[in-house]
């Protein structure tokens, strides 16, 4: 089976499994809009290659490696879908179909380099966040400032942004997104790379966030938040 | 790692108190007080003034510098409010304001007022200030608040770690004042400069060699802190170095990419970092935590739990405006009604338009006076009474929290509803708040919607004409119009003007219970400065109106603006006068209405229709002088103006389409 094929697999999976829990084969099937036939098929050869844990009957769930590669699709996806639709304004109903045949054939390099022309976009045209990458860096502007391209996978556990967080969770910042000027803003008011914060709760309809952090709290806006990346606490990669 | 000190003679002994050596009480000293927002300056500058400068539970309220004087011990000490501000890196109004006068004005001593309970992110600011080595004092505010957190500081030992004198105080309580204001008496002699505090060994090192490369005196500023600016690649610094030291500024550079390579973030993050760990290290050293644990649930938390609840956090809210509203127009209809009762048992109100001069200049004068105090006071204290108990509790944060979402449908975001909450009293005032926002496209669209928003004054004008002589459900549709039309401007002005949005970033107090003194202080301050303002205002606009009636100036005015008023607006002849002096301030038409037709009773000159669309223009039309002179003020005459021409614009626009209508279905 073609990989990238495998690769839409791995995104449906992951996105079932975001609303679901488990992925089911049948809602897999609904989902590519395939037979279940061939959902088995595909299921098997990604059990095989260690992408996903598969039990007939049950369903699939993702393992960490098939997670970091279906989460590493879905940033291309993303990224590839703001540069289609902001800088060549392409159709909207084209965006999608478009960028997932674009998605499999990208290049790491292409990757960043695309990240960094569209200045590290939060979210795609739908409103879906965007992941944050596995570029061994702490800040975007040290990507965005840099004629180097950084070296890759080195984080050792996956990023989460705050605003995923659940109410009364706790998690270390680990990486903020966005060009210097909002780095700055967060930094002086106690947001530093390390620094332990608490999600105290999140406002309603994608209202600002607050956190408790060095015994103060503050109200941030949800799409700030988003580029605020944590590890959260008592969770290890896997 | 921390400032072994740089001492220098006397600071070791610690015994000297304040000094009675040969004061030079010519001299006058001044002291600026400093700080993150929302910490207690304020609360302490009053108490060491005697001043009533506003108090409000909400970053950002003191916006302009307040002066006032503490005479202590036979000094004379000016003492300056600063602005709140968290960093002197970023360059938002306050913050300029704050550096300007630290750095530039030399106060003699900076007291440093710091929140006890949030310690560490106090201190990146202190750390900030010691960079800058300006003599200081750290005024250790809220101890109280920090005891119920069960936070323990060494005053102490945070007083030998820093090199400066460090004074515990709950400013609200007025608890300390007397040790702060001894402390302050003996600073402004002795000048207590604070250690350095060193940072990491990476950046100490590049500091230093920048400072090897400046030569004395560069930029105006301690050495220190301009190699850390340099560093940070501050603008003003760069600019200012660059003409002296040329080969400083090159190197900072290279350092500073240096250090982004080490890093992985901006120099200026760097620094932020390392000023946030030298804050952790201290903390770690001072402050001893005796809770069970973070776990235990506050009452701010428990009261966040409604007041920020997606259901009942709204009603709650629609509750409380909506109680702010109908408390105003109750109470303020009631008081209204008592004081003229009362009034016009001492003199008739009819204005004279016939008699001697002196005759008519007297009676002008009286009925201004009455109308000042019937029409404004009786509704304007009511509205700051409980608009000091929403901002004195907490709540008026949690509002802009609940509302953000909705403020970014006009391109702002929550901080804004702040503004607009105060505008329903005065605009003034409200127009200066909208500094507390940070990108100035946001600030002048905040500042814009203010200027729309049914200040007392309006409010009056709709009570006093419509309410009261056509129906109160007209009254209300006007100001449902009135938001509605706020809404719409405000979107469109989001398109159309250029510049960026940023989202909010706000810090949310803690809630406490209302003080009564400070509530009842804040709504006498603003009622007072109102005052200060409408009484002259309206007794010369009166002294004014009639004698130019008597004088039959008036008749040239009308005819002039005759093709707008009557023809567009369909409205009488006379109001043409009446919208001119409706500009001084907007209640001036009810009482111009008054003096010039002879009645109080509207109903008998002019039909229902004309009463609504003569509120209408009144409410939209030239915001009133002040207003536009603090518009001026904060973006410039041609802004100001070009809000003063649409809004004018739109009036007329609004009252013919209207008068239209209204007398279809009237």
């Amino acid at each position: 089976m073609a990989s990238e094929q495998l690769e839409e697999y791995l995104e449906s999976i992951l996105d079932i499994e975001e609303k679901e829990g488990i992925a089911k084969t049948s809602a897999i099937a609904r989902c590519m809009k395939v037979a279940p036939a061939s959902v088995t098929e595909a299921l098997q050869t990604l059990a095989d290659k260690g992408f996903v844990h598969y039990e007939p009957y049950k369903g699939a769930s993702l393992t960490g490696q098939g997670r970091e590669m279906a989460r590493k699709v879905k940033r291309r996806h993303r990224l590839l879908e703001v540069f289609l639709s902001d800088v060549l304004h392409i159709n909207g109903e084209n965006v999608h179909d478009e960028a997932c045949k674009m998605e499999h054939v990208l290049s790491d390099e292409t990757e960043c380099a695309l990240c960094k022309m569209l200045n590290a976009p939060a979210r795609c045209p739908h409103g879906s966040l965007i992941e944050a990458c596995d570029k061994d860096v702490e800040s975007c502007s040290a990507c965005l400032h840099e004629t180097l391209t950084p070296s890759t996978g080195s984080r050792e556990e996956p990023l989460m942004p705050v605003t995923s967080l659940q109410p009364g969770q706790k998690a270390t910042i680990a990486f903020i997104r966005g060009d210097s000027s909002v780095v700055q803003r967060l930094t002086d008011l106690g947001l530093t790379l390390k620094t332990d914060i608490r999600l105290v709760r999140k406002a309603p309809l994608l209202g600002p966030v607050e956190i408790a952090v060095r015994k103060t709290r503050l109200a941030i806006d949800h799409a700030i938040a988003d580029h605020i990346f944590v590890t959260a606490c008592g969770e290890k990669a896997g | 790692m921390r400032g072994e000190g740089r001492m220098s003679g006397c600071r070791e002994c610690t015994g000297c108190g304040p000094t009675p050596k040969s004061p030079d009480t010519k001299r006058e000293y001044v002291v600026a007080l400093a700080g993150n927002a929302n910490v207690g300056k304020s609360a302490t500058f009053n108490q060491l003034t005697g001043v009533d400068q506003d108090i409000g539970n909400w970053p950002g309220k003191t916006v302009e510098r307040a002066e006032g004087l503490l005479q202590y011990r036979g000094q004379r000490i000016r003492v300056i409010d600063l602005p709140g501000i968290y960093s002197i890196t970023a360059l938002s109004t306050e913050e300029q304001i704050s550096r300007e006068f630290i750095a530039h004005d030399h106060p003699d001593v900076v007291v440093n007022v710091i929140d006890a309970s949030a310690l560490e992110r106090n201190l990146f600011f202190t750390l900030q200030l010691v960079e800058l080595g300006s003599p200081m004092i750290l005024a250790l505010n809220q101890m109280d608040l920090a005891a119920q957190k069960g936070i323990r500081i060494d005053t102490g030992k945070l007083s030998v770690l820093l090199g400066v004198p460090v004074i515990p105080t709950i400013a609200i309580q007025g608890k300390g004042i007397v040790e702060l204001s001894d402390a302050i008496i003996s600073a402004v002699q002795d000048r207590p400069e604070p250690h350095s505090v060193l940072y990491g060994r990476e950046v100490e090192d590049r500091i230093e060699k920048i400072m090897e490369l400046l030569p004395a005196g560069a930029g105006g500023y301690p050495p220190r802190w301009t190699a850390i600016k340099l560093l940070e690649g501050d603008p003003d610094t760069v600019w200012e170095v660059k003409k002296q030291a040329l080969a400083a500024v090159d190197a900072a550079q290279a350092y500073a990419r240096e250090l982004e390579k080490i890093h992985g973030e901006p120099a200026g993050t760097v620094m932020s970092g390392e000023r946030y760990h030298a804050s952790e290290r201290i903390v770690a050293e001072v402050v001893e935590i005796h809770t069970p644990g973070d776990q235990e649930v506050t009452l701010t938390e428990r009261v966040d739990r409604l007041a920020l609840h997606p259901v009942f956090g709204y009603i709650l809210l629609v509750l409380m405006i909506g109680g702010l509203l109908v408390w105003t127009f109750v109470i303020g209809a009631w008081m209204s009604e008592l004081l003229t009762t009362f009034l016009s048992g001492i003199a008739p109100l009819r204005p004279l338009v016939q008699g001697s001069a002196g005759e008519i200049l007297v009676a002008g004068a009286w009925t201004g006076f009455v109308a000042a105090l019937t029409l404004i006071i009786p509704y304007v204290i009511p509205f700051y009474l409980f608009l000091a108990l929403i901002e004195d509790s907490g709540f008026l944060t949690r509002f802009s929290l609940m509302l953000d979402r909705g403020m970014h449908k006009m391109g702002l975001h929550g901080k804004a509803i702040i503004p607009l909450v105060l505008g329903f009293g005065c605009t003034v005032p409200a127009c200066l708040s909208c500094r507390i926002i940070e990108s100035p496209k946001q600030k002048f669209l905040a500042a814009f919607l203010v200027t729309l928003v049914p200040c007392s004054a309006r409010t009056i004008v709709i009570l006093g004409v419509v309410a009261a002589f056509v129906n109160i459900w007209w009254a209300l549709a006007l100001y449902l119009f009135d938001f509605v039309l706020i809404v719409i401007l405000g979107r469109i002005a989001f398109r159309v003007l250029p510049g960026e949005s940023v989202g909010m970033i706000m810090e949310m107090p803690d809630y406490h219970t209302p003080s009564l003194p400070i509530v009842l202080g804040q709504t006498w301050q603003r009622t007072k400065s109102l005052i200060w303002i409408v009484l002259p205002s309206y007794i010369a606009g009166s002294i004014v109106i009639t004698l130019a009636y008597a004088m039959g100036f008036l008749e040239p005015i009308n005819n002039v603006l005759s093709p707008v008023t009557v023809i567009l607006l369909g409205l009488p002849l006379m109001t043409g006068v009446v919208f001119v002096f409706g500009i001084v301030r907007k209640e001036m038409t009810i009482l111009a209405l008054a003096a010039l037709f002879g009645t109080t009773v509207f109903s008998t000159i002019m039909t229902p229709a004309q009463l609504i669309v003569f509120a209408l223009v009144t409410m939209f039309y030239v915001p009133c002088i002040s207003t536009i002179m603090a518009l001026a003020h904060e973006f410039g005459w041609k802004r100001a103006l070009s809000i003063t021409a649409i809004e004018t614009a739109l009036a007329v626009v609004i009252g013919t389409v209207a008068i239209r209508l209204l007398n279809f279905f009237l």
